[in-house]
């Protein structure tokens, strides 16, 4: 029964990505010249090459951090938007150390990503001490902190860290000691994507395998049965929302030092917006993170590499990008033909 | 029984049905079949009452009929003719009003503005509140269902809200009313009071379903009644053919008993102390009023009260889910003012609570998970870091087989489970906690007799292993059968105290709840021990 269940949700949300494929292939038709050229790069396009393939996997690694972050709070039913800003002031804070600080190899990295996950996970915890001291929302508070965290990484970028001899708007180069290395040849693939690997793998023990995510979760779902069975519920609200500040912000120092050779960011770079996306396709469960991840980065090279090379624009992922996101989250999307099946199996079993 | 099941059938056909439901089957999208090719039927002008187990699949068959869910099989004929019942607009259409367990209505309006909610008579744009009143009024005196039409529903007692909610039923024009278990809250009193107005309704051409887990209101309200058992009928009687004991037999399969077997109790030292205990509500309303009585080691005090006379905030307070208090409560001779509920726990205390959804379950979480609740982080069950799924998975087969939880698997959510059962779920989690001192609130709401047969022996049992128990219940059968002494209280005050419950009779108790008779201060003063 559990087993067809899964096996169920899994066909469901394979149909609903084929009928959004359908629709972006309809307005392919529409808007292109020369369609099946276009409609093959997108889709097949990253599997073309190692380099582009490169490409999807080197979008997963921030996608996957916070993807996870959100899927967290998420988890405590606390809709805190602040992944974003936690993400862009941990490429922020690891800057600083990167640039400031001398340091040697290993150690370099590793302090400016702790420091990188620290300041995340004070940036998230503000709206949840706000709405645990005096109940507000958190989703409010952080999507105005969001952009508080923008200024003020920029202010520190132009004040202090910024090399007047670059033409940009950029930081000084990082310290060599600090980046981290490349791990396919060929691709920008780097260290990071390990410790994103091993980042799911904790999260997933973390929020099945022990108290704290029994805490997170029940806290979630039932706040009052929580309470009710002694878990200190305030605490655990505060609890998820630092979690993932943390693992926003390291989730920002990682992709910084693993694929830049300065700080270059002039606005929100998005991923934070993009880990709400991938942690409701992934319903929240860390173990379902990277594959929801490595969808929406193949769809985003995919298209990033039609726009370059056809005459489709990439804004057209967008509306993919849409519709699947719809069809995927709408529980009901096919209740009805589940239900069916449902029926036909309790027949047979009583029969 | 099989042949006089099928004679009463067969003169049943010659009888003319107001309505029947034919072959209704029913599954669920979890794949339980809650209803399987059930018959059900009933005669114009009767009470027919619904019996069954938990999770039998009376509420289902109910919601069909009501239109809250739709059956995958069968048809149901109202005067001879097929009709579709699509929506509780549709089955009001026909005639058929329900009455839910748990009330409907806007506590905020008054009677006649939640009798009229939904289909207001109007004046241009306004409601007519004057013409709400007056139509009010005239139901109520015609069924002699009487409330005041301009009170607000929030301070009514419940007695006095299941009137409503009758009202607003007929209001819509029912002629069938479906009552859910609708004597689980009321006082003795209430409930002939209630019976009294069905009778009235059924004199006047009226048809009623009557679901009830309390046998003895069938014997004496119902003509017929249908029985249910593992989502199947076991067939229509006349309730003057059947004893109470034929009928739980039918219904669970063996005898049940529901007298307690129990020794005198043997108490030991006070576990729990209330002492000038005054609690004010969040409205400001002084809910508690200066209670001071204790509770031994190995008996079982009984609290017995209308609901909302501070029973509930009593409960609250002791078990450190509201913590703002006058007077002190000490249990174990511990304090509890500065504690935590998880400290107040590991004193030994458990806690049934009287709303189950909303703090007894998480409702989207599977059964396993949900009988962990409290013991999540205790060292049995999970190391330093990771769980012990094993020891989990033991844990929770051993729960379900031994309260008989009817589920498909642990891993099943609890939103899938029957009102009684998720009750089983709730009890299993907190009497396996060897608890010191037990506050049981309405522990049998809703269960049907074997299960409630089961849940009152543990208590016993658990008693009888020294632990002090503390049972409030709105069930006097229950209090009266279970408690060794018992508490009554009444706007917030003990007006009672009870030292030998067998001495009782049900309307003396009754006087108690209802305030009109009051012991002296010194009576009361017994309820005090050291
Ligand atoms: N929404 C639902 N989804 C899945 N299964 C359900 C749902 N509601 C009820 N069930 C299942 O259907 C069966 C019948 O439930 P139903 O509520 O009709 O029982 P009942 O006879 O009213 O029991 P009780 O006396 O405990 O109220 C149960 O096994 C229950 O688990
Ligand atoms: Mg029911």
């Amino acid at each position: 029964m559990f087993k067809q269940k899964r096996l169920f949700e899994l066909s469901r949300t394979i149909l609903a990505i084929a009928i959004a494929l359908l629709i972006a292939l309809v307005t392919i038709l529409f808007v292109s010249e020369e369609p099946a050229k276009a409609l093959s790069t997108f889709l097949l396009g990253p599997l073309k090459s190692v380099r582009h393939f490169g490409n999807v996997l080197e979008m997963m690694i921030p996608l996957l951090f916070t993807g996870l972050a959100v899927s967290i709070m998420f988890s405590a039913a606390q809709f805190n938007l602040g992944a974003e800003g936690a993400f862009f002031l941990g490429g922020i804070a690891s800057t600083y150390i990167a640039v400031r600080w001398a340091l040697p190899n290993v150690i370099h990295p590793a302090f400016a990503i702790l420091l990188g996950g620290v300041v995340g996970a004070v940036f998230c915890g503000i709206p949840a001490i706000l709405k645990v001291k005096w109940n507000a929302s958190e989703l409010v508070s952080s999507l105005m902190l969001n952009y508080v965290a923008l200024f003020l990484g920029l202010y520190i970028i132009n004040y202090f860290l910024r090399d007047v001899n670059a033409g940009a708007m950029v930081s000084y180069k990082l310290a060599e000691s600090s980046k981290l290395i490349k791990m396919i040849p060929g691709t920008r693939v780097h260290f990071g994507i390990l410790i994103a690997v091993l980042m799911v793998v904790l999260v997933y023990y973390l929020m099945y395998r022990t108290r704290w995510g029994y805490r997170i979760r029940l806290t979630g779902l039932n706040s009052s049965f929580a309470r009710y069975s002694g878990i200190k519920t305030a605490s655990v609200i505060v609890l998820a929302q630092l979690l993932g500040g943390f693992i926003a912000g390291v989730g920002g120092s990682i992709e910084v030092l693993g694929m830049y050779r300065r700080f270059s960011w002039q606005t929100l770079p998005g991923y934070g917006w993009d880990g709400i996306i991938v942690a409701i396709l992934a319903r929240n469960n860390p173990a379902l993170i990277p594959v929801g991840a490595f969808f929406l980065a193949y769809l985003r090279i995919g298209a990033d590499l039609m726009s370059r090379t056809s005459d489709v624009q990439s804004e057209v992922v967008y509306i993919i990008q849409g519709v699947m996101i719809v069809l995927i989250a709408a529980e009901s999307f096919l209740a009805h033909y589940r239900h069916k099946l449902v029926f036909k199996e309790a027949r047979n079993r009583s029969t | 029984m099989e042949t006089a099941v099928f004679i009463i059938k067969g003169e049943l056909l010659m009888q003319s049905e107001l309505l029947s439901m034919n072959g209704i089957t029913k599954v669920y999208p979890n794949g339980i079949v809650a209803n399987e090719s059930v018959d059900f039927s009933i005669r114009k002008g009767e009470i027919h009452a619904l019996v069954g187990e938990n999770g039998a699949g009376k509420s289902t068959l109910m919601k069909i009929l009501f239109g809250l869910e739709h059956p995958e099989e069968g048809e149901i004929i109202l005067n001879g003719e097929q009709i579709q019942i699509s929506s509780p607009n549709a089955a009001i259409d026909h005639g058929i009003g329900m009455v839910h367990q748990h009330f409907m209505l806007v506590p905020s309006l008054t009677v006649a503005e939640n009798m009229v909610l939904g289909s207001e008579p109007k004046k241009g744009l306004y409601v007519n509140l004057k013409k709400a009143v007056a139509e009010t009024k005239e139901l109520a005196e015609k069924y002699n269902l009487i409330v005041d039409p301009t009170a607000k529903i929030r301070d009514l007692p419940v007695g006095i809200k299941q009137k409503v909610e009758i009202l607003k039923a007929l209001y819509r024009g029912a002629e069938v009313l479906i009552l859910d278990e609708p004597t689980a809250v009321l006082t003795p009193q209430e409930t002939k009071e209630l019976f009294e107005e069905l009778h009235l309704l059924k004199d006047q051409g009226n048809t009623i379903i009557f679901i009830s887990h309390k046998l003895h209101e069938i014997k004496e309200l119902c003509d017929r009644l249908t029985i249910m058992r593992n989502g199947k009928s076991q067939g229509v009687f006349n309730v003057s053919d059947v004893s109470e004991a034929d009928i739980s037999r039918l219904m669970v399969g063996r005898d049940v008993i529901l007298k307690v077997e129990k020794e005198d109790a043997d108490p030991g030292d006070v576990i729990l102390d209330v002492d000038k205990l005054t609690v004010i509500n969040d409205f400001g309303k002084q809910a508690v009023n200066d209670i001071s009585f204790s509770v031994r080691k190995g008996e079982i005090l009984g609290v017995a009260g209308v609901e909302g006379n501070g029973q509930g905030e009593l409960v609250e307070i002791i078990t450190g889910l509201k913590q703002i208090h006058f007077g002190d409560v000490r249990i174990c001779g511990n304090n509890i003012k500065p504690l935590s509920i998880k400290e107040i726990r590991n004193l030994g205390t458990c806690h049934i609570p009287e709303d189950r959804m909303t703090y007894g379950v998480a409702e989207s979480l599977d059964i396993e998970q949900n009988l962990l609740a409290d013991k999540h982080d205790s060292p049995e069950y999970t190391g330093k870091f990771l769980t012990k799924p094993k020891v989990i998975r033991e844990n929770s087969l051993k729960l379900i087989e031994e309260y008989k939880i009817k589920c498909g698997s642990p891993l099943q959510e609890v939103k899938m489970l029957s009102g009684g059962n998720i009750q089983k779920v709730v009890v299993a989690r907190e009497f396996s906690s060897s608890p010191q001192l037990i506050i049981a609130d309405q522990p049998t709401r809703g269960i049907d007799v074997g299960a409630t047969e089961f849940i009152r022996k543990r208590l016993v049992e658990l008693r009888d292993q020294g632990s002090a128990v503390l049972l409030v219940s709105a069930d006097l059968n229950e209090v009266m059968e279970l408690s060794d002494s018992l508490i009554v209280m009444y706007g917030g005050e003990i007006t009672a105290y009870i030292k030998d419950t067998k001495s009782l009779n049900e309307e003396e108790l009754g006087l108690y709840m209802l305030g009109i008779n009051r012991q002296s201060p010194e009576e009361i003063g017994r309820a005090i021990h050291v």
